[in-house]
Order: C-alpha cells, then sequence, then structure tokens
C-alpha cells in the first residue's frame, strides 16, 4: 500500500510522479470498488448487522494514511474499511472479517464495525460515536512516554464533535502535547442531522484554537491536498510533538447505511448529483492523466487489478469457514503470558 | 388443558364401589398423563389407579380410607389458572355422596393418615379441615407492615388469586429442605411421618436426624398371638375380597349348571422335559403349571367352544385365549389374566405368569390385569391334592382344575412299573357346552402333555 | 510481619510494581502533586516523576480512555478514579472498550490495566459519593472485578491486578483506608485473582461477605459463638471471575448460607451468589439461602436514615438465626 514506502516526513508540496499516482489511484479504487461488492454481498444477505460504506470518502483516507510509516497507527469509527485497506490490511481477510468467517481479521467476532489489525497497527473500528478519541491520544501518550517517535491518525466524523470526548481529547492531547493527528471526516451529515442542526460552530477545524492545537480546513475530495495537510501534521506530531486537527470536507454518496440506501431523506438528490460531480477518484484519475503520469490503458490496468483484488476477497471469505463454536468463549479475558 | 376430572374407575364388571388407599400424588403436584395418582382397593386386588389428564392436581376430594362409588369424582386435575369451583361443587351433589355403606375405616398402620373424612357433600367452599402443620405457620404469616406505609401493604384487591386458590402451602404437602429430603431419602425416613420443626413446619434435617436415630415409627405387631387367657373367638370381619368372593361364589354355582370330567396324564415326559428345560443356563424355571397353561392354551384354539361364554342369548366364542391363573393368597384368591396366551412360547408363559404371581401377592396388578379372562386354570398342586374340582368364574365358560403330580405304580403295557400321573379336572357351564365337548378338550390337554415336545413348537 | 494500613498496603504494591516494571504509570486525579485525595499515591510524584505519575483534569471519559488506548500498545496504566462513583463517567470507555476489544479484535489486542479507586458506602456521603459501584462492572464479560478487605489483600491483589493482561476494575473503600493488618513486605508476594478465602471457620451457616460487611459478620459471628452458633465467613475477594468452588464447599459442609453486601440488594452480588448456591448445592440445603442488604434506597445524608440504609450487625445475626432455626430467627 502506499505507506509501505512513505518512509520519513512526506515532501510539502507532493511532486505527483507516476508511483505515487498509481499507488493513490489504486488505493481509492480498491476501497470504492471492495465497498461496492461488500453492498452487494449485504444485499445477498452474505453480510450482516450494520454495514456503513464510505463511497465517496477515499480520498481522506488514502491521502492521509499515505504519509505514515508501517509503524505508525491509525484509529477510526465504524465507517472504516477505507482506512484499513489504506492501512494495508489484506482485502481477503476483511472482505472474510465483514462474512463473519474464521478467517476474518477478527476471527469473525468483530464485524463490519470492528476491524483490527494488529500487522499493519490498524487499531480498530469503534462503534460508540467518539470513545475512539480518548484512545488515540492515549496511544499517543504511549509514544511520548517511550520516546519513540510513532504518530497516531485519529479519524472520526462530524458527528463526533458534539462528544464530550472530542472535546477531553482535544484538551489532553494538546495540554499533554501528543503526537497524534485527529481527522475530522466531515461528510456533512451525522447519520441524517446535518452539521447546521448539530453544532453551534460548523467550521470544526476553528474548534482546534480553542485548544491552542494547529488546525485547517482541507478538501476532502482532493487526495493530494489531503496528503499535504496531513504530511505536515505528522511531521508536527513526530518532530514536536504536538496534535492537529484537521477538518477534511467529503461527502458520502451512499446512505448512512445499508438502511438508508439513499440516504435520501435528509438531504436532496440534487445535492447528491451535485457532490458526485466532485467523485475523487474521478477527480484524481482526471488530473493524473492531464499531467501525463497515468495513461488511459494504465488506468485499464488498475482497474483490472482492483477487480480480481475484490472477486478474490469475495472468493476467499466464501470459502473460509463459520468459526468454531466453541470460539464463543475465546478471547474474553487473556492469559497471562 | 381442560380441567380433568378423577373419577373412583370401574376396574371390574361387578366393581359397584371402591376405597381410596393412599394418594401417590399430593395437591399441587404436577402430573403427566399415565401417571400413577392414587392406590384404589377394588373387590380384586390394590389397584395403581392412572390420571388421564395431565396438569397439576389441583384438589382431593376422597381421604385415605374414603370408600365411594364408581364414577364419584374424587379429585381435579387442572393447570394452576384453572376454574375448578364449578366442578368441585357438582361433586359436593349426588354424585359424590358416599355410598350409603360406605365406611371409612381406620387405618393404623398407617400413622399419617388423614383426618377423619369428613361427609363429600360438604361445600367444597366449606374452611378446609386443619391440617397437621397448620398451628406451625408462624413466621410466614402475613405481618402488618412495621411503619404502615400503604405502599407495602398490598391491597387485598391486588391479590384475587390469593383469595380463590383453595389450597394453600399446608394442602398437604410434605414440606422439606432440600437436605432433608435427601437425608431422608438416604436413611429410609419417611417424610410424611415427620413433624418439621422449622418455619411453616418445615422438615429440616434435625427432625430427619431425630427421626432416623428413633427407629421406625411404627413397628409391625405379630398378626395372631395366642394366648392362654384370651376370648375364645372373635368375629374378624370380611375383607374386600372375601366379601366380593362371598358375594359372588354364589351367583356362579348357583345359577351356573357345572357339571366335571376329570382324566389321568402321565406326566413322565413332561417331567423330564421340564427338569432338561431347567437344566439350561438363562431359561427361566417353567413349573408344571406353566406347561399345563401351554398345553390348555393351544388345545384352546382347536376347540374353541371350549373358550366361551354364556351371554344370556347367545355363546360368544373367543378366538384369543386369555388365561385367569389362579393365585392363592393369604386373605382370598386372585385370578389375574395372562393374555393372548395362545401366541406366547412357553418361556414367555413362564416368565409372565411368575411376575403376575408376584404382583398378585403384592396387590401391584393393574385393573385390565384383573378382568377378561376367557378361560382360567387353578391348581393345588403344590398341596398335595389328588384332584378337586373348581367354580367357573363367570362369564367363562369353564375351569381347570389341577392336582398334583403324583409317583404312582402305573400298568404298562408289559406289566407294573411306576410313572408319574397328575388328575385334571374340568368344571364346564351346561348352558355352554356338553360333556363330550369337555371330554375331548380334556383328552388333547393330556396327549399335549405326553407328548410334551409339541409344547415347544 | 511489619503490620500497616490498608492505604500502606496499596501504596507499597503501586511502588513495587513501578520499580519492577517501567511500562507501569499512574493517571488520573490529584494523584500527583495532591498524593491523592486519599493519599494512597504518596510519594509516588517524588519516586517516580511527572512521566510516570500523571496528574489529570477532571475528564474522566478522556483520561480513562486514554489510559485503555495506551494500555492497547504496551503499557500497564493504574488509572485512579478519585472515588468509584466518578467511574460512572468512563463507564462506556470501561465496558465497550476495555472489557471488549480483546474479544473484538479477536485477541489480537488486550488491555492490561487496572482502575481503581475507593467505592462502597462512606460516612454521610450521600447519594452520589456513597454506593456500592461493583455491580455496575461485574455484569460484564471481560472485566476482573476485585474488593480487597484486608491490608494484606490491598497489596497482594493489587499487585496481581496490575501484572494481570485484562482490565480489572479494583474497588477499595473509604472507611478501611486505616484499617490495620500485617502485610508480608515480599515484594514477590501476590495473591491470585478469582481465590477466595475462608475467614473464620465454622460448622453451622456460610456467611459470603467482603469489605466492610466482611467486618460486620465477623462481629455478628462473635457474638453468635455465645449462642453456640458457628459461623464460617468466606470472603470473595475477587467477584469476577468469582470462586464458586470455596463458597460451595463451605456451603456443602454447613448447609446452610447468608450472604451480605452493602449494595442495594436487586440484582446484586447477593441475588448471584444466591442463585449459585441453589444450582450447584440445592441438596446440601437446610434452609434457604438468605441476603442481607443495603435497602433498596439512594444513600441519605442523615445519620440515623444513613444507619437504617446500610446492613447492620443486628441485620446479619438476625438472619444468620434464621437460616440456623435458632431462637430468636
Amino acid at each position: 500500500m502506499a505507506q509501505r514506502t512513505a518512509k520519513g516526513p512526506a515532501p510539502r508540496v507532493p511532486a505527483l510522479d507516476e508511483e505515487l499516482a498509481r499507488r493513490l489511484l489504486f488505493d481509492m479504487m480498491l476501497i470504492r470498488r471492495f465497498e461496492e461488492k461488500a453492498g452487494e454481498m449485504y444485499a445477498l444477505g452474505k453480510i450482516g448487522g450494520f454495514l456503513h460504506l464510505s463511497i465517496g470518502e477515499e480520498a481522506v483516507a488514502v491521502g492521509a494514511i499515505s504519509t505514515l510509516r508501517p509503524d505508525d497507527y491509525a484509529i477510526s469509527t465504524y465507517r472504516e474499511h477505507g482506512h484499513c485497506l489504506a492501512k494495508g490490511s489484506d482485502p481477503r481477510r476483511v472482505m472474510a472479517e465483514l462474512f463473519g468467517r474464521r478467517d476474518g481479521l477478527s476471527k469473525g467476532k468483530g464485524g463490519s464495525m470492528h476491524l483490527f489489525d494488529k500487522t499493519v497497527n490498524f487499531l480498530g473500528g469503534h462503534a460508540i460515536v467518539g470513545a475512539h478519541l480518548p484512545l488515540a491520544t492515549g496511544v499517543a501518550f504511549a509514544s511520548k512516554y517511550r520516546s519513540d517517535d510513532r504518530v497516531i491518525l485519529c479519524f472520526f466524523g462530524d458527528g463526533s464533535v458534539p462528544e464530550g470526548e472530542f472535546h477531553e481529547s482535544m484538551n489532553l492531547a494538546a495540554l499533554w502535547k501528543l503526537p497524534v493527528v485527529f481527522i475530522c471526516e466531515n461528510n456533512r451529515y451525522a447519520m441524517g442531522t446535518s452539521l447546521e442542526r448539530a453544532l453551534a460552530q460548523t467550521e470544526i477545524w476553528k474548534f482546534g484554537h480553542a485548544y491552542h492545537m494547529a488546525c485547517e480546513p482541507v478538501d476532502g475530495m482532493d487526495v493530494l491536498a489531503v496528503r499535504d495537510s496531513i504530511g505536515k501534521a505528522v511531521e508536527r506530531a513526530r518532530r514536536e510533538s504536538a496534535p492537529t486537527l484537521v477538518e477534511a470536507r467529503t461527502y458520502r454518496f451512499r446512505g448512512h447505511s445499508m438502511r438508508d440506501p439513499a440516504g435520501a431523506v435528509y438531504r436532496t438528490k440534487e445535492e447528491v448529483e451535485r457532490e458526485k460531480l466532485r467523485d475523487p477518484i474521478v477527480l484524481f484519475r482526471t488530473r493524473a492523466s492531464e499531467a501525463g503520469v497515468l495513461t488511459d490503458a494504465d488506468v485499464k490496468a488498475l482497474e483490472k487489478d482492483v477487480n480480481d483484488r475484490v472477486d478474490e476477497a469475495v472468493a476467499f471469505a466464501e470459502a473460509s469457514p463459520e468459526p468454531p463454536v466453541e470460539w464463543l468463549f475465546t478471547d474474553i479475558y487473556k492469559e497471562n503470558d | 388443558m381442560a380441567v380433568s376430572k378423577v373419577v373412583m374407575p370401574k376396574l371390574s364388571e361387578q366393581m359397584e364401589t371402591g376405597k381410596l388407599i393412599k394418594w401417590i400424588k399430593k395437591e399441587g403436584d404436577r402430573v403427566q398423563a399415565g401417571d400413577i395418582v392414587a392406590e384404589v382397593e377394588t373387590d380384586k386386588a390394590d389397584v395403581e389407579m392412572e390420571a388421564f389428564g395431565a396438569g397439576v392436581l389441583r384438589k382431593i376430594l376422597v381421604q385415605p380410607g374414603d370408600r365411594v362409588p364408581v364414577g364419584a369424582l374424587i379429585a381435579v386435575i387442572a393447570e394452576p389458572n384453572d376454574d375448578i369451583a364449578s366442578v368441585v361443587a357438582e361433586a359436593g351433589g349426588a354424585a359424590q355422596a358416599p355410598a350409603p355403606a360406605a365406611t371409612t375405616e381406620p387405618a393404623p398402620s398407617r400413622p399419617a393418615a388423614a383426618p377423619p373424612s369428613k361427609p363429600a357433600a360438604a361445600p367444597a367452599a366449606a374452611p378446609k379441615l386443619p391440617q397437621r402443620g397448620d398451628e406451625l405457620v408462624t413466621r410466614e404469616a402475613p405481618k402488618p407492615a412495621a411503619t404502615g406505609t400503604p405502599a407495602t401493604a398490598p391491597s387485598g384487591a391486588a391479590h384475587p388469586a390469593a383469595a380463590a386458590a383453595p389450597a394453600g402451602p399446608a394442602g398437604g404437602r410434605v414440606k422439606a429442605s432440600p437436605l432433608a429430603k435427601k437425608i431422608a431419602s438416604q436413611s429410609g425416613v419417611d417424610l410424611r411421618l415427620i413433624r418439621g420443626s422449622g418455619p411453616g413446619g418445615r422438615i429440616i434435617r434435625k427432625d430427619v436426624e431425630a427421626a432416623a436415630t428413633a427407629g421406625p415409627s411404627g413397628t409391625v405387631a405379630p398378626a395372631y398371638a395366642p394366648s392362654a387367657t384370651g376370648p375364645e373367638y372373635e368375629d374378624v370381619a370380611l375383607s374386600s375380597m372375601r366379601a366380593t368372593i362371598a358375594k359372588r361364589m354364589p351367583l356362579s354355582k348357583g345359577p351356573v349348571p357345572h357339571f366335571y370330567v376329570t382324566s389321568d396324564v402321565a406326566m413322565d415326559r413332561a417331567w423330564e422335559l421340564r427338569e432338561s428345560l431347567n437344566g439350561l443356563a438363562g431359561q427361566p424355571k417353567i413349573s408344571v403349571n406353566d406347561l399345563v397353561i401351554r398345553a390348555c392354551a393351544l388345545t384352546l384354539l382347536r376347540h374353541p367352544g371350549v373358550n366361551a361364554s354364556f351371554q344370556g342369548e347367545s355363546i360368544r366364542v373367543h378366538h384369543r385365549v386369555h388365561m385367569g391363573i389362579a393365585v392363592a393368597l393369604e386373605e382370598g384368591l386372585i385370578t389375574p389374566v395372562l393374555r393372548d396366551v395362545h401366541a406366547k412360547s412357553l418361556a414367555q408363559i413362564a416368565t409372565e405368569a411368575r411376575d403376575l404371581a408376584e404382583r398378585a401377592r403384592h396387590r401391584k396388578l393393574r385393573a385390565n390385569e384383573l378382568s377378561g379372562a376367557t378361560f382360567s386354570i387353578s391348581n393345588l398342586g403344590m398341596f398335595d391334592v389328588s384332584e378337586f374340582s373348581a367354580i367357573i368364574n363367570p362369564p367363562e365358560g369353564a375351569i381347570l382344575a389341577v392336582g398334583s403330580v403324583k409317583v404312582q405304580p402305573v400298568v404298562t403295557d408289559t406289566g407294573l412299573g411306576v410313572g408319574r400321573r397328575m388328575k385334571l379336572t374340568i368344571s364346564c357351564d351346561h348352558r355352554v357346552m356338553d360333556g363330550a365337548m369337555g371330554a375331548r378338550f380334556l383328552q388333547d390337554v393330556g396327549r399335549l402333555l405326553e407328548e410334551p415336545l409339541r409344547l415347544l413348537v | 510481619m511489619p503490620v500497616i494500613t490498608y492505604r500502606e498496603a496499596l501504596n507499597l504494591a503501586l511502588r513495587e510494581e513501578m520499580q519492577r516494571d517501567d511500562r507501569v504509570f499512574v493517571i488520573g486525579e490529584e494523584v500527583g502533586l495532591y498524593e491523592g485525595a486519599y493519599k494512597v499515591t504518596q510519594g509516588l510524584l517524588k519516586e517516580f516523576g511527572p512521566r510516570r505519575i500523571v496528574d489529570t483534569p477532571i475528564a474522566e471519559s478522556g483520561f480513562t480512555g486514554a489510559g485503555i488506548g495506551a494500555a492497547m500498545v504496551g503499557l500497564r496504566p493504574v488509572v485512579e478514579m478519585m472515588t468509584f462513583n466518578f467511574a460512572l463517567l468512563a463507564l462506556d470507555q470501561i465496558v465497550n472498550s476495555a472489557a471488549k476489544l480483546h474479544y473484538m479484535s479477536g485477541g489480537q489486542y488486550h488491555i492490561p490495566i487496572v482502575i481503581r479507586g475507593p467505592g462502597g458506602p462512606a460516612h454521610q456521603l450521600a447519594a452520589q459519593h456513597s454506593q456500592s459501584m461493583e455491580t455496575y462492572f461485574y455484569h460484564v464479560p471481560g472485566l476482573k472485578v476485585v474488593r480487597p478487605s484486608t491490608p494484606a489483600d490491598a497489596k497482594g491483589l493489587l499487585k496481581s491486578a496490575i501484572r494481570d493482561d485484562n482490565p480489572v476494575i479494583f474497588i477499595e473503600s473509604e472507611t478501611l483506608y486505616a484499617v490495620k493488618g500485617e502485610v508480608p513486605e515480599d515484594p514477590d508476594f501476590t495473591i491470585p485473582l478469582g481465590q477466595a478465602v475462608v475467614r473464620r471457620e465454622g460448622t453451622d451457616v456460610t456467611v459470603v461477605a467482603y469489605m466492610g460487611m466482611y467486618y460486620r459478620a465477623m462481629e455478628a459471628a462473635e457474638e453468635l459463638e455465645k449462642e453456640g452458633i458457628s459461623v464460617e465467613i468466606v470472603d470473595p475477594r475477587t467477584l469476577r471471575p468469582m470462586d464458586v468452588d470455596t463458597i460451595m464447599a463451605s456451603v456443602r459442609k454447613t448447609h446452610r448460607a447468608v450472604v451480605v453486601e452493602a449494595g442495594a440488594g436487586f440484582a446484586g452480588m447477593g441475588s448471584e451468589i444466591s442463585a449459585w448456591i441453589q444450582e450447584h448445592a440445592f441438596d446440601d440445603l437446610d434452609a434457604p439461602v438468605e441476603r442481607v442488604t443495603g435497602e433498596n434506597a439512594p444513600m441519605p445524608y442523615a445519620r440515623n436514615l444513613e444507619r437504617a440504609k446500610t446492613p447492620s450487625k443486628d441485620k446479619i445475626i438476625a438472619a444468620i438465626r434464621h437460616v440456623c432455626y435458632a431462637n430468636g430467627g
């Protein structure tokens, strides 16, 4: 994945070379295709419970995580397929988890909302809104405690911002100067409640000022802009052990969950169609093509690769057995080593 | 679940009343159809009574010792929520009135016997007679709320069920702690005989332990103690069984025109066969009577006129052989029935006949084992009897009386020898058959016994 | 063996474990400069410095969550709740994060955290500061819950809790901090979690009690001894996982049981232990299991009401007599 070679600080102004363009596009397309497929599998009854798709928001996950080292951490919400895949998890094991199978990342015990992958330092999908912000703060605390220079990216939605835990975490991270980057994926709706109906201050990035924290808004549909903004924040965290709040303005093209497929009650169809014109994948593909770093043939090859990976993931998940019933009682407590 | 009435069953053609000996289930117990709920004494035996409905044994209307007419309601099985008031009230009417002759027999051998039975006609809503243990209910009696706050004092209206529920906790159920029950079952103490000292009369460990060390509570006195100074005689009341025999035998001997045919059977080969069979390991022991039963069963199939009964306007010829086997008891005679004996092997007959006799002696026969014979055998061979004649059990058409197998001098083809001989006497109802029929039947039975290998095929 | 207070025993356990393992740190309100609201952390800031003794603002969910996050990546935090009443502000973090992350991640991330502080009835602190908090936690699979009654247990169990790889809710008692007792000096002395102890041997009845109720039950037992009733007292020490075997063995011996708890009885620890006893030792019972619990009311302030709310020695004695079918019961 993109971060694999991103050792050291990201360049301030990312030069769009072919290799980088290929990686960013591949990752975004993989997430898109994976989630489209997941939606299909949900409709077929292969996936149960809640399934929250991030289609439309891929640039935030990919752009942000592309700035990390492999030993850096990422932590997210219940809408975390994209972050998990961008961090480098095997799509086959992610799909198996969605299927509730034994080869899933969490042995089928977590599901769509609880993806964890210790091998890539992905610290989870957390499904109580706002609750993982303190966890991210604690992870950053541990980095500082150990004097290693590992950074954590904490993704959350605009729905977390009115929660007390957002403010407690912002305060603690700033008070203790912790290497954490808070990335608010502002898709303008907390489930069905629009930003205006939830927050007195709708310029979310400005909450950073209240806590004396570096902060800025960024166009979340522009993967390079995200990469630039988060790259600076990661560098700040790593070099200065200081937190940042970034508000990435984005949009989800699908509903809140599969039970709200169109997402059409609380927003207009026209709005959705208008936003789709800013599809981050289309925007980036066009830009790369215009810059001459990717040809149509390159894109076609990437598309095929992505489709193959996702088909493989589905086949793998289908073939994976259900977890044995005895596993109901494993992993409740850890036996001391 | 419907309310299910438990009535005094009619367990034989002749049965008019029955006496409740004891309840196996208590009020409040859950019962399934087929569970044994009570033991009832009929004119023939003590019979275990099965429940025909499932539910909770809600109400017991007849106490041990009471004698009631056949068909009388003696208990009600229903679900806890079912209203049984009307059913019980109905029992208060004529149907439930004890037979005029009904008596309540004292049951000195059952110390836990219930209080003297009240007239069953008493309205069901009448207050329950005090039960043992009631006076011990002190702790669990509702106490007035200490503070008198209305919130803690449940209003009567909130508990209408409490008023309607007829059976209180002291309604005859033995209350014992689990430990007390465990110790009682280990030490063989009958919890019904113990007075509980715990709250609400609960039997607790120390009660059982005290009872266990005190020894058996009811020592059995010898039945008969001769004494030089006692009265010269005593009048013994007729037992239920003796009364029935006394009543029924004249009804047989009087109206039924008996005739008798006797025959001598050489039993040497049958004896040898029996010895050989009884030498085989793992086989049931075969008695002479078993051989006779088998011989009769096979012969009756070929002599259906003997396997027949008088029906007033017709003669009923039976296609199956149900053999009544008379069993002598201390207090009389009982004739349990071995069904479909024609289809049973010798070993089966031996096993089942022994079981029937055994259970007859312990008065554990079921009702359906006491009626329906098509032919009977009475064997007094064990009493060194040469021959005798038996009285027919109507409506059966015949009965075979079996004497002892005697070793005696016999005339053989070549001279005088020693042989085993047995006399069979058949009593026949002349309305059903004639002398020749009885004689031919007896002849064929004799042949089978003299060529006993035929009994094995 | 030195005799020290319960408070000193806890302090000693923290010191020893921090000396033993650099991953252990203490975080909470007033744990450093103030040296602990109840002085359990006295002297630790001086010895270990602000890196490992971390004062926090009043933000229970925030700093508890931070502790959990730090535990996810390998540290072993000891989070102090100034009083356990405040843990309700962090209940989501404890129940939904600490208890479940190991399970939800299929065993990838475990949470070696101790959340400790005083709980249970105190003196005239009224409804919000005087209540038994264990109830909120022992229901949750994935948590361990400890209630240490004596100074030695406080030390031995806290050390085990810190060394445990799972989240441990460790609830002390304000009323016991000054209690003195013999405590082993050996830094290797620990008491395993999930192990009950028979505090007093007896033959007639088993009383299960912990914390303040254990001391009250001891007084009751001494008094009943004079009447010829021999009381056995079992202190579960760890409420989850519960050492059911020790309790059952005692009940099978005495055939009677009384469970005492300070908290309100409805759906409390007494209910749980009673259920266990009837499920596993039914045929050994000579009497129904009795519970003596706090009344089902919030803790009032007035001294007389407070007394009425909490199980008294007399109530314990009455219950014991009752299950023993003894006079006055």
